[in-house]
């Protein structure tokens, strides 16, 4: 952990309404790492990442305490719009959700978006995108054909690619293969490895070995509090809290 | 401020602002009605207006009372009640508990398709097939006769009545039929016992939407009540719902005048008892779906 | 088995309600279709009315019905479609949104002959557009409002939310996110949407009554403040005005039967239409 810190949660606090889903997190990630998010279901750790690219602030009722930096830069300050913070911080989502549009058409559309308006350019940033996501030698010869007929674990490396054309910093994965078949798990898997050379990477995932696996730092959520953070290999190894003992030996979760 | 920003809120305002086009639109059609229509009170008296039992627009002097006019609406749309419950209600049973699978995928759409008819072709209908027919069968000196309105006008209501019934059914959870099924009901116990008790508020509101409709429903009773401005004693007789009344007799009335405001003011009775009608349905509407846990 | 009869009973009763509503609206298409045919024919489709609307045909009416239709929905789409647009998209929930939403539908609700008074002292007095076809595609065009809006708002709730969260995730903004995702996905939706209100909106009669339509026209409307003809009009004018009633009784046959073809054909389609609309992740 070398690397230097690209993005800081301080004093984070996050409510629904009444109900607070984040206590008091404190949590750095470091660029060119991948840091893995781990607990069980309705611990927080999806609220929790979705407040680095200020997708929550899209829910109705809800309120954030405390500050998240990208670099030195408080995002949430007024002076910041969401729609810059979101050019840098890019995300996958749970469920593959491409556009309904043509292959070609989501991956050129966050360049479009950000002004882009070269055509040759484009169809080269389509290109390396796609082979980045792994997808190119699977698609090259129906760019045109709707992005919806392609197969579930294709659709999500899809939506990888679309993530990587905008060339931002930060890559957010909310459990990205949540909805895969092992096979195409293991691809985004090795996708992750290569992309954290080049970006920073935060992975939500419900799958402890999936954490294991590929990342470098793992924090472990329980009830919207943040217990236990650091190296994954000191994590899985020497917990310790008994808390994320009990649930990396399978107790709860 | 970065780029985006001003466009972003422009955009923001000018979709707020055109979304009050509807209330604007409501408010509006309620200042006309009571601009245009309040002066007849001054003039004729708002009690003897609601309640005066001659409709004498034109005489010297002329009297202003609606009420034969409002019991003959109440008079026609019930029988139009009486008409669209069977058949609507009836028909959205049939689709929803008997029809199998295909049968239903046909006979939804060709309902809804036919909620399509326009009204001045049932009109038109009713003048040149149902008046002679009615006259014929029961020896009349004219066919145009409120029952021939309520037929005309219960039949038109029927699709609507049982598209919004049916909707009301298929929201009925299957586990209530599988829990009658369980202890040993039959499909007809299961239907009458729990599913219509289950539906039964969204039944309501389709029939109570159809009759919003009936009674605001012009060209029909325009085209085949008769048009007599006398209180009904028999649905054999010719009438003249409070519709027919303003649409017959606006293009005569001088602009600015005593009939003309006191067409207005009819309309605005007719608005009044719409707009309560509509209230009801959607109270109604909202406990249902809060019954049964849909979303209000 | 008593129960097992009283069951059958019942089946059979609905069974009869369904049929009865069959039959008797195909009555009406059956009767219409079978008199109106015989008096259609490519004069009485294409030329205008002769001696007294007693001959000749009805074009310059059906063209008037499509001016009227086309005319209220330049009118109602672009703002229903802002309306569903704001509510599904933009509003926050709260009061103002419930104040919106309890007018659309209570507009929905108010009967088609008070638009027809409203236009009358708003746009043909007020305003001073007369009898015109101005006055009855904006009078019109009020009605069909509440039908745009709600065709549009389901159209626009059935896009996932997921596609807007990827849209913004990419640095879109909120409006670039609606231009080219949102609407896009909804399009199809809100197309039939309007079609079916399109149905609607051609065979209205009452809202015209007071602020469009004439009973008998030399010729087509030359701008669009002349009166003009329309279908659902004329077959009341037909049945009710004019010297001959006979030979008016067959033109109005004629009318019904082109009206009636008009309506079913456009919600047919619309219908047709939903039915195949495949959901995004179908």
């Amino acid at each position: 952990m070398d690397n230097k810190i690209k993005m800081r949660a301080q004093k984070v606090n996050f409510f629904y309404g009444k109900v607070q889903a984040l206590k008091d997190i404190n949590l750095a990630v470091h660029a060119n790492c991948v840091t893995a998010m781990i607990g069980p279901s309705g611990c927080g750790k999806s609220t929790f990442i979705r407040l680095f690219n200020r997708m929550n602030e899209l829910l109705p009722h809800t309120l954030l305490k405390g500050k998240v930096f990208l670099d030195d830069l408080d995002i949430n300050s007024p002076l910041v719009d969401a729609v810059d913070i979101r050019r840098r911080v890019g995300m996958v989502f749970q469920k593959p959700n491409p556009f309904p549009k043509s292959i070609f058409e989501n991956i050129s559309y966050g360049l479009k978006v950000n002004g882009v308006r070269e055509k040759d350019y484009i169809a080269g940033k389509v290109e390396e995108s796609l082979k980045k996501a792994a997808l190119w030698d699977e698609v090259k010869e129906r760019l045109g054909e709707s992005a919806l007929r392609l197969s579930g674990g294709q659709q999500q490396r899809l939506c990888i690619a679309r993530c990587l054309a905008v060339e931002n910093e930060v890559i957010l994965f909310d459990e990205p293969c949540a909805s895969l078949d092992p096979i195409s798990t293991a691809k985004i898997e090795e996708l992750i490895m290569e992309l954290k050379k080049s970006y920073s990477i935060v992975i939500v995932t419900h799958n402890m070995q999936q954490a294991a696996r590929v990342s470098e730092c793992t924090g472990f959520f329980l009830l919207g509090e943040l217990v236990e953070f650091g190296k994954t290999q000191d994590i899985f190894t020497a917990p310790k809290d008994k808390r994320t003992e009990a649930y990396i030996t399978g107790r709860f979760g | 401020m970065p780029r985006t920003h001003l466009k972003e809120k422009l955009y923001k305002w000018i979709f707020t602002l055109l979304s009050f086009s509807s209330l604007i639109f409501l408010i509006g059609i309620v200042i006309v009605l009571f601009r245009e229509g309040i002066p007849i009170f001054k003039e004729a008296g708002f009690l003897k207006f609601i309640f005066g039992r001659n409709w004498y627009p034109t005489y010297r002097p002329p009297e202003f009372g609606i009420l034969p006019l409002i019991l003959a609406s109440l008079w026609v749309t019930a029988g139009a009640v009486i008409v669209c419950i069977p058949l609507g209600v009836g028909s959205a049973l049939y689709l929803n508990e008997i029809a199998g699978y295909r049968q239903k995928q046909f006979l939804k759409p060709v309902i809804e398709l036919l909620a399509s008819i326009p009204s001045v072709v049932f009109g038109f209908f009713g003048m040149v097939i149902v008046t002679p027919f009615l006259q014929k069968v029961f020896n009349l000196p004219t066919g145009m006769t409120a029952l021939n309105a309520s037929l005309i006008l219960g039949l038109m209501a029927t699709p609507t009545v049982c598209s919004i019934s049916e909707d009301a059914l298929s929201y009925v959870p299957n586990a209530f039929r599988e829990a009658s099924f369980a202890v040993g009901a039959n499909r007809w116990q299961t239907l009458t016992q729990v599913v219509i008790p289950a539906a039964g508020s969204g039944i309501s509101t389709a029939i109570i939407l159809g009759m919003s409709r009936a009674i605001g429903e012009t060209m029909t009773v325009l085209m085949v009540a008769g048009g007599a401005a006398v209180i009904p004693h028999s649905f054999l007789e010719p009438v003249r719902p409070m519709t027919a009344a303003i649409a017959a007799e606006m293009g005569e009335a001088p602009m600015g005048g005593s009939h003309y405001h006191a067409l207005f003011a009819i309309a605005l009775v007719l608005f009044l008892i719409t707009f309560v009608f509509n209230i009801a349905a959607e109270i109604i509407s909202r406990r249902f779906r809060i019954k049964l846990g849909l979303s209000g | 088995m008593k129960q097992a009869l009283v069951q059958r009973l019942g089946f059979g009763l609905l069974f009869i309600c369904i049929t009865s509503t069959l039959f008797f609206l195909g009555l009406i298409i059956y009767f219409i279709f079978t008199r109106g045919i015989s008096v259609i024919s490519w004069v009485f489709l294409t030329q205008a009315p002769r001696n007294a609307m007693t001959a000749g045909g009805v074009a310059p009416v059906i063209a008037g019905t499509l001016y009227l239709t086309l005319g209220s929905m330049l009118f109602a789409v672009p703002l229903g479609l802002a309306c569903a647009i704001y509510l599904c998209e933009y509003s926050p929930k709260g009061a103002i949104v419930n104040i919106i939403r309890m007018s659309i539908n209570n507009l929905a609700g108010v009967p088609s002959v008070v638009f027809g008074l409203f236009g009358l002292a708003v746009f043909v007095k007020f305003f001073g557009f007369g009898v015109s076809i101005l006055s009855g595609s904006l009078t019109l065009g009020i009605l069909a409002l509440p039908l745009i809006i709600s065709a549009s708002q389901e159209a626009l709730l059935s896009v996932p939310q997921s596609i807007r969260e990827a849209s913004l995730s990419l640095g879109a903004t909120k409006w670039e996110t609606i231009k080219n995702i949102v609407l896009p996905t909804a399009l199809p939706g809100i197309l039939t949407g309007v079609i079916l209100s399109i149905g609607r909106v051609a065979g209205e009669t009452a809202p015209i009554l007071f602020t469009a339509a004439a009973f008998y026209l030399r010729g087509y409307p030359k701008s669009v403040f002349s009166e003009v003809m329309a279908l659902p009009y004329h077959i009341y004018a037909l049945m009710t005005e004019g010297a001959h009633p006979d030979k008016q009784k067959a033109i109005a046959y004629g009318c019904s039967l082109i009206l009636l073809f008009l309506v079913l054909f456009i919600s047919g389609i619309a219908i047709f239409l939903r039915q195949r609309q495949r959901s995004y992740h179908g």
